[in-house]
């Protein structure tokens, strides 16, 4: 079975050799003539303003610990899919229940999250 | 030694040497990249393991989600970035003692470990072993850990938006 990760670990090792090749072909061959504006940082064209140090709001991670949350929620819902209908043939409707319970006290965490605002952006 | 040793040595090799950066690099951004290659060499080390849902759950949630809250935890602090992290010592005695300590078990669990050694087998997909057991034997831990998410999603959730 392990052989099925070779084309994965092929294309890993492509996108690594391209990567890093790329990017000091260019920095050897590429004719380098700085000046102000051009080493300048990159802001969407406007003029940079402030440092990349700013604080970012708590907001988003939030949103980044809700996504993990319901990412491993669904994590979990993946091998029981995978094996679902020999589960279902064999102990019947209890597959079904439990794994709505374990949904269930999730969305009552969603919607705690949900009345306390969580999903505002405000 | 052939191809498998080769790939594995190479994992581990990626792993170690992304893990020592991320413990001495000054500059705390930095180490947090550098721990996306260690969760990434943790993860073709399972693949090599015959974990191949673990692997994958490894990639999806460390290197996809718990790195993210982590880059959003250094940037929420103020001007962490600026703070002069000393990596010197400074307490050598206890340090010492501790480091010595923790190694010494380290090493006992690595010598005294029943290590089980099975003969080369082919490795299956363990997605559906996995589904099996998780409604088998371990439903009452499978619902526990919804728990867990919900207290972990209130405690965020409460945090946030106080």
């Amino acid at each position: 079975m392990l052989e099925q990760y070779i084309p994965i670990f092929l294309v890993i090792t492509i996108a690594l050799i391209f990567a890093v090749v790329t990017v000091f072909a260019s920095k050897i061959f590429g004719p380098q003539r700085p000046n102000k504006s051009k080493i300048s940082t990159y802001e969407s064209g406007m003029q940079p303003i402030g440092t990349t140090n700013e604080r970012v709001s708590i907001k988003y991670y939030l949103v980044a610990m809700l996504f993990i949350i319901f990412d491993l929620e669904v994590i979990f819902i993946y091998p029981w899919a995978v094996q679902f209908k020999k589960l279902f043939g064999e102990l019947g409707i209890s597959v079904f229940v439990s794994m709505f319970i374990f949904l269930v006290v999730l969305e009552l965490g969603y919607l705690y999250a949900y009345k306390k605002g969580g999903f505002k952006w405000d | 030694m052939n191809i498998y040793d080769l790939i594995f040595y190479l994992f581990a090799a990626l792993t170690l040497i992304s893990a020592f950066f991320v413990v001495t690099n000054k500059n705390i951004v930095h180490s947090a990249f550098y721990l996306l290659f260690t969760f990434f060499g943790v993860a073709g080390i399972y693949v090599l393991l015959g974990a191949d849902f673990v692997a994958i759950v490894q990639l999806i949630v460390y290197v996809g989600g718990i790195l993210i809250l982590l880059l959003f935890g250094v940037m929420l602090t103020n001007k962490i970035t600026n703070v002069e992290i000393k990596t010197g010592t400074i307490n050598i005695f206890s340090a010492t003692i501790g480091v010595g300590l923790f190694a010494g078990v380290l090493l006992a669990a690595v010598l005294y470990a029943p290590w089980k050694v099975t003969l080369l087998q082919e490795p299956v997909s363990t997605t559906g072993i996995l589904g099996n057991l998780l409604m088998n034997e371990y439903v009452l831990v499978f619902e526990l850990l919804g728990i867990i998410l919900l207290i972990a999603l209130i405690g965020a959730a409460s945090i946030a938006r106080r």
